[in-house]
């Protein structure tokens, strides 16, 4: 049996101007293929990543915003956004991209991925990953 | 590096992926398959349609087994299994399929 670790992917700045968002990104997409337990979680800045309504056409940029909605199909489906974050930001979870998965052994039902969380609950989820990478 | 496709010249990388995307025309799948002595089928176009339409929507490429998947659920699980898609593709489904797609390799495949 392989042992499958919790893997902790904790993102906290905006998706443009640094390149932290989109290696994220690519790192969990890579990862995801060991199989490994996966989750993500949003908090500070990083809650920009996932807003949707993106537009970086001023910034000459490729807009990789649409590659989080692919998740779901890599069995990725936990997805934390802290709460006091949002709030700070004046942004709710409808603000956010629609990020679904698909549950195959339930006929393909369509559930949530983003979960908001508070800061206190997202502590206690960081304790309990395996491995935890910041970006 | 180039390829040449009726009489026009496309740029490609070291390992024969389309430079740029947006250039893609079904007679550069045709010329990138004949090099490989591949005879594209309509079975091939399926699967590169269907990777064109998931870039297009996700800006990914996607992996083997998202695309393995992906193809089972969109066409039936007699195509979404890795022997049929490796009859069709033997250099590797994504990495091959991406290849005549237009598409950059796969993230994660090395």
């Amino acid at each position: 049996m392989s042992d499958v670790k919790k893997f902790m992917y904790v993102n906290r700045k905006a998706p443009y101007g640094t390149i932290y968002a989109w290696e994220s990104l690519e790192v969990v997409l890579i990862g995801a293929a060991f199989e490994q337990d996966v989750a993500l979680a949003f908090v500070d800045d990083g809650v920009y990543q996932i807003v949707k309504g993106q537009d970086t056409s001023e910034l000459g940029i490729k807009n990789f915003s649409p590659t989080y909605s692919a998740l779901g199909d890599y069995d990725i489906n936990k997805i934390y956004v802290e709460k006091e974050s949002l709030e700070a930001r004046g942004l709710t979870v409808d603000d956010l991209l629609h990020l679904t998965w698909e549950d195959e052994n339930e006929d393909w039902a369509e559930k949530d991925s983003i979960q908001v969380v508070s800061s206190e609950e997202l502590k206690k989820i960081l304790d309990e990953s395996d491995v935890l990478l910041n970006f | 590096m180039a390829i040449e496709v009726n009489g026009k010249s496309y740029e490609v990388d070291e390992e024969g992926y389309l430079a740029n995307l947006n250039e893609w025309e079904p007679a550069i799948a045709e010329v990138m398959a004949k090099e490989d002595d591949c005879e594209l089928t309509d079975s091939h176009w399926e699967v590169i349609n269907f990777l064109r339409e998931y870039y297009e929507e996700y800006q990914i490429a996607p992996a083997v087994r998202v695309l393995t998947k992906a193809i089972g659920k969109k066409l039936g699980p007699d195509k979404g299994n890795s022997k049929y898609l490796y009859e069709l593709f033997p250099y590797g489904p994504a990495k091959q399929a991406c290849k005549y797609a237009g598409l950059p390799k796969p993230t994660g495949c090395v």
